[in-house]
């Protein structure tokens, strides 16, 4: 790995400030993208800014009909959390299934849904609820917040604090894993709840995205079988060593319904 | 049956070592004043070589040196060698292109090496081989197996159609014949695919140079360290052998893939004497994926000719084997030598034909890895069985019986002489454990759940024991493949086991001391078992095809009878009897039909203190060495069934039954053989559910070159195993053993494929059968 | 740059001045020769290098030494007793041959030990996903599963 400098703000101020007008830095979290990166060569980042000692951006805290985690929030401590569980079991079933155990033990959320990697989980819900990204500057509602292929809508300097997910009626997540990674070949994340009807697909194009189709036929009928007989079009899917873009198309309907099952 | 003797369920003697982070790895060896390597690799399949610029990396900070091959080839090293010479048919020698240990003029795959760069520090070596400039002209790959002949490139000008051999086995005019009066002739295409070994220790390497003896000690994750001594000194460098000594410890997994000579600690040895100090090179995962040498890559159609009873008439077999971009120590002797003399399988089969093309690519070199042909001969065979019972809408277990060999010794069409075994009870037995009687009914169980189940058998057979040198030596091997041991007895009667074999896993220093302590009486802890290092070991061949305990262990058994022999003669003096009175038993020396007795701690004892010995006619000492070599191979064999189901909305396979009975002949420890059953049928399941090497056709980039884009088996891809076996003892070796290491790996790809394209209910699915080709293989079926 | 780290490691106290990009792993196989802990693909995917931070498995080939800085680290070297009585997970492992070439096993081994306590009465389908970051190339996992579950039990 590259040579660094390693920063330790004690302010989400002093972080915004290190990373601000410096190009090469990069805001540490838990790392487990982000080093894995930089030790394959595909990350040439000169700074990291190691967000670990700021307070209060660690924790789940029940705020009405929200969850609200924090960004600090390791993925074990998520699948874990008792009124996650109670609440949205579909996320806890989520955060469980990422990476694998050591990598639960120190991801976390807000170093995915920063990194955006186009086939992890976490986007999955984020969209797949309609939740909102907090940051020091602003809040985010999940449909403006991805917008490409690990990219974002946070500027340079901006900081996720936590994420704030609105309890659903119902909500299911079912993950076709690639065999080798691990990451989503696809996972749908589909809700019911306040805002209607969600799905939400990672792993499947460049970026996590909403299916329209499989929206609109839940949203009529609210059943496995309905999900199921959706067609979708394999355009603009990702077509890979690992799979086609025809193959995804055509499990992201059989997982939707199938997440339409687990969600009860 | 001693608690602790043969047959019994030892735990092992290495654990410890192994639990609590004391084993000690190649890695973990760090010497004084120790530099590190790096390789610069070619990111290129194919370039010509027009300049190395390595001025700027020298000065850099922490470089040691930086050598090119210019740098090799100037001091007159040539490069390393392949250890089997294969004829083409017409009689010609396979070509043999130079595989120079850091490339000269041009680089022939994704990670050949072109430069090293010594340094103080690791992260100083990489980063100024990152700075090293090579100045390279792209060429046109050869990436394809199937076409590499009809390529326009060529890898080697001394191949301009990338052929290394074609090479003919079997009565090819027989089986055309067989075939022209057969009442039925089954046919299948198929291809074995590549393989990356993945032992979880990279291979590494620690080479040292001593002025004052102007000798070399080479720490390397090895399998063989005598045979690298012997090919490193011999062929390559020209180091006398007793000026070299070669320590392979703590090994971390090999299967085959750490036999072989490679040129990174070839380089570091030559390198070690000119920087004076020692190196070390650990691979990274990704250098492992390109560099160690790949397993498998055959594209082969198959003919089965038969009677109208299921009977076979006659197979032809016509392979194109990929051997990479260079011919690696043993990778001749794989697609042919260890793979069409397996053909007949456990049939009765009396025409056989295999006819193999060897071709180079611009692709990582192939060799053995676990199971080495046999796996390929395996998949062949079982495959078209599989397909003809189909074809003949005869049962799968059925037309098997009805062509298996039972009568014992049988000479195959192929040129193997199986010595024993008994086909039908390992069959038998693995239907009862399958519960074979059971599946229409559970298939129609699943049907109701909306799962596709299927069920497949695979009946193998390997030769292993590798191998009498006399028949190695006539089919073209350049070594002999004996195995030598040392019994060293101290005179506390404890006793110190030297053997050629090597342990990268496979517990022999629980093994053999289990051999050792049965024969001679006393307690395994008072056996300690050495390998690995050429300056302790007299010599030793190492442990590849299963030989090590028929071939390694008979060497030690037999070195344990001359033990005996002469304690006999100790106990007959001390004892005022003839040495034919002398019994042994149980640890002690006994007269017959007396019980005037003297134990073996009593008899050791005497021999290092001889006051009353008999000097005139014995040597003092107890020490004994033996050298063995086969006079046959031995042939394991049983039977595998795979039972999956198939869920035909995603095309996912999921392993719901996997038996295995295999016929290992005698068993020392029913654990540790139990252990390697497990681990081979993870390696062949993995092989046909989630590995494959994939190279972009164009640019010869292997695109799988990390564990995020090669699926390793992990524990819940993977079912529990039922296994068992049924013993007919080998009838050439003293222990009676056959081997049990690569069984697991030969066996069961043709199983599980047979079971998925059961289920699905088509001919054929290419290997690894991931979820979209067996979705894939729906639709179309539908 | 370089910067000071202090933890505890196997119960000492240990502080040095390292690179700032040093990794967890390199600072306990190279700075403290600690080389129970091993390397097997340095993409945090193969689990061998698993060691215990503040009680949590962790892949410490993916974690820079200077994240660990304050925390207590157990490596399989402080798994044993002092008189070398294994662990009862260690001594599960040897009891049913969970091991074969030993390479992956310090963070085989590492990992089940954080499973105690948190899946009772597992099944082995529930061992074999708790298993999802660990490699082993040698033993078919079959009793490694059976060790891992012995060894919780005990």
């Amino acid at each position: 790995m590259q040579a660094i400098q390693l920063h330790q703000p004690a302010s989400l101020a002093d972080a915004a400030k290190l990373r601000s007008g410096n190009d090469d830095a990069r805001f540490l979290a838990g790392g487990q993208s982000l080093l894995a990166a930089m030790k394959l060569g595909l990350n040439s980042a000169t700074d990291l800014i190691n967000l670990a000692a700021l307070p209060d951006l660690a924790g789940i805290k029940v705020d009405g009909n929200r969850i609200v985690i924090g960004a600090m929030t390791r993925h074990a401590d998520v699948a874990a959390n008792a009124d996650v569980k109670r609440l949205i079991p579909a996320l806890a079933v989520l955060a469980g299934s990422i990476g694998d155990r050591q990598v639960r033990n120190v991801g976390t959320l807000g170093g995915s849904i920063a990194n955006a990697d186009p086939a992890s989980d976490y986007p999955a819900a984020v969209v797949g609820l309609g939740a909102t990204v907090r940051t020091n500057q602003r809040e985010i509602a999940a449909d403006a917040f991805f917008t490409g292929l690990y990219e974002t809508a946070l500027q340079n300097g901006e900081i996720i604090t936590a994420v704030s997910f609105p309890v659903p009626e119902k909500a299911g997540y079912v993950k076709f894993k690639a065999p080798a990674s691990r990451f989503a070949l696809v996972g749908v994340f589909v809700s019911k709840g306040t805002g209607g009807v969600r799905v939400a697909v990672t792993g499947a194009a460049g970026s996590v995205f909403r299916a329209a189709g499989v929206e609109a036929a839940l949203a009529g009928n609210w059943s496995a079988a309905a999900a199921k007989a959706v067609k979708l079009s394999a355009d603009n899917l990702n077509s890979d060593l690992h799979a086609t873009a025809e193959y995804r198309a055509h499990l992201i309907p059989v997982l939707a319904s199938r997440a339409v099952t687990a969600a009860g | 049956m001693k608690a602790d003797g043969i047959g019994a369920r030892v735990t092992r003697k290495e654990d410890h070592r192994f639990l609590t982070g004391n084993g000690q790895y190649t890695d973990d060896i760090s010497l004084p004043r120790q530099t590190y390597a790096a390789f610069v690799r070619s990111p290129h399949a194919h370039a010509k070589i027009n300049g190395v610029d390595s001025a700027s990396a020298a000065a850099m900070p922490g470089v040691v040196a930086i050598f090119t091959g210019k740098d090799i080839a100037a001091s007159g090293i040539g490069g390393l060698p392949c250890g089997w010479l294969i004829h083409s048919k017409d009689g010609t020698p396979m070509k043999e292109p130079p595989h120079h240990i850091l490339a000269v003029d041009k680089a022939r795959y994704v990670g050949d090496q072109v430069a090293v760069v010594i340094a103080e520090t690791l992260e100083q070596a990489r980063a100024a081989a990152e700075a090293v400039s090579v100045d390279y002209d792209v060429l046109p790959a050869v990436v394809d197996t199937a076409t590499a002949s009809k390529a326009k490139a060529s890898v080697h000008d001394a191949a301009a159609d990338n052929v290394c051999y074609v090479w003919g086995h079997g009565d090819a005019a027989a089986v055309d014949k067989a075939i022209a009066s057969a009442h039925h002739v089954s046919s299948l295409d198929i291809v074995n695919n590549r393989l990356a070994p993945n032992a979880i220790e990279p291979r590494a390497a620690n080479a040292a140079y001593d002025k004052s003896s102007d000798s070399y000690t080479l720490y390397v994750s090895n399998q063989n360290p005598h045979v690298e001594r012997l090919l490193m000194c011999a062929f390559v460098l020209g180091i006398p052998e007793h000026k070299m000594r070669v320590i392979a410890p703590d090994v971390g997994g090999g299967f085959g893939s750490k036999i072989f000579l490679y040129a990174e600690e070839t380089v570091l040895v030559w390198a070690s004497k000119r920087v004076g100090r020692p190196i070390k090179w650990t691979a990274d995962r990704m250098e492992a994926f390109l560099s160690d040498a790949h397993g498998r890559d055959h594209v082969t159609n198959v003919q089965l000719a038969m009677d109208a009873n299921g009977k076979f008439t006659g197979m032809k077999v016509t392979t194109t084997a990929n051997v990479g971009a260079y011919l690696s120590t043993f990778a001749s002797s794989v697609p042919t030598i260890l793979y069409a003399t397996l053909l007949a399988g456990q049939y009765t089969t009396p025409a056989i034909y295999a006819e193999v093309t060897a071709v180079f690519t611009n692709t990582s070199p192939v060799d053995a890895y676990r199971g080495a042909g046999r796996p390929e001969a395996t998949y062949v065979v079982e495959r078209i069985v599989e397909t003809a019972a189909r074809d003949m809408k005869l049962d799968p277990a059925e037309i098997r019986r009805r062509n298996f060999i039972t009568t014992f010794p049988y000479a195959t069409p192929v040129g193997l002489t199986y010595d024993i075994g008994d086909y039908p009870a390992c069959l038998d037995k693995a239907l009862k454990l399958a519960d074979y009687a059971g599946f229409p009914a559970r298939q129609a169980e699943a049907k109701t759940r909306g799962k596709l189940r299927g069920i497949g058998l695979s009946s193998y057979i390997e030769a292993c024991g590798l191998a009498p040198s006399n028949v190695a030596g006539a089919l073209g091997a350049r070594a002999g493949l004996f195995e030598a041991g040392e019994v060293r007895v101290h005179p506390t009667g404890k006793v110190t086991v030297f053997t050629g074999s090597h342990s990268h896993g496979q517990g022999h220093e629980t093994t053999f001391a289990q051999v050792v302590a049965d024969k001679l009486g006393i307690p395994i802890d008072d056996v300690d078992i050495q390998h690995g290092d050429t300056g302790k070991v007299l010599f030793g061949m190492g442990t590849y095809g299963s030989r090590s305990l028929a071939v390694g262990g008979s060497a030690i058994f037999k070195a344990v009878d001359k033990v005996i022999a002469k304690g006999k003669k100790i106990a007959a003096h001390l004892l005022e009897a003839a040495d034919t009175d002398i019994e042994f038993k149980d640890g002690v020396f006994k007269v017959a039909g007396t019980d005037k007795n003297v134990p073996f701690a009593n008899v050791a004892l005497t021999a290092y203190v001889p006051h009353n010995y008999p000097l005139d006619k014995l040597e003092p000492g107890l020490n004994e060495n033996a050298f063995y070599d086969p006079t046959n191979f031995t042939y394991p064999a049983g039977t595998h069934i795979c039972e999956v189901e198939v869920d035909p909305d995603t095309g996912k396979t999921q392993i719901v039954n996997f038996t295995a009975v295999d016929d290992f002949g005698n068993i020392i420890n029913p654990m540790i053989v139990e252990g390697q059953v497990h681990g081979g049928l993870a390696q062949g399941i993995g092989q046909a559910l989630l590995e494959g090497c994939v190279y972009d056709s164009e640019s010869g980039q292997l695109l799988t070159a990390t564990y995020m884009d090669y699926a390793m088996p992990r524990a819940d891809d993977l079912p529990n195993f039922q296994v068992a076996t049924h013993v007919t003892p080998c009838t050439h070796n003293p222990l009676g053993v056959k081997g049990c290491g690569e069984a697991g790996a030969i066996g069961s790809p043709a199983a599980l494929m047979n079971a998925i394209t059961h289920a699905v209910g088509v001919k054929d699915i290419a290997m690894p059968a991931t979820s979209e080709r067996v979705w894939r293989a729906l639709q179309g079926r539908a | 740059m370089t910067v000071n780290v202090t933890m505890k490691v196997n119960g000492q106290s240990v502080t040095a001045a390292i690179a700032a990009s040093t990794l967890l792993v390199d600072f306990i196989r190279e700075h403290l020769r600690l080389t129970g802990t091993h390397v097997g693909c340095n993409t945090a995917q193969c689990g061998a290098c698993t060691v215990h931070v503040n009680g949590r498995a962790v892949k410490s080939c993916n974690l820079l030494a200077a994240q660990a800085n304050g925390a207590e680290v157990t490596t399989i070297e402080g798994l044993a007793a002092a008189d070398g009585t294994m662990h009862p997970m260690q001594a599960a492992f040897k009891e049913h041959h969970g091991l074969q070439c030993g390479f992956c096993t310090p963070g085989m081994v590492m990992s089940a030990c954080e499973l105690k306590g948190k899946l009772p009465n597992a099944t082995d389908e529930q061992i074999r996903e708790a298993l999802d970051g660990n490699m082993c190339r040698c033993t078919g996992y079959q009793n490694i599963v059976k060790a891992v579950k012995a060894g919780l039990a005990a």
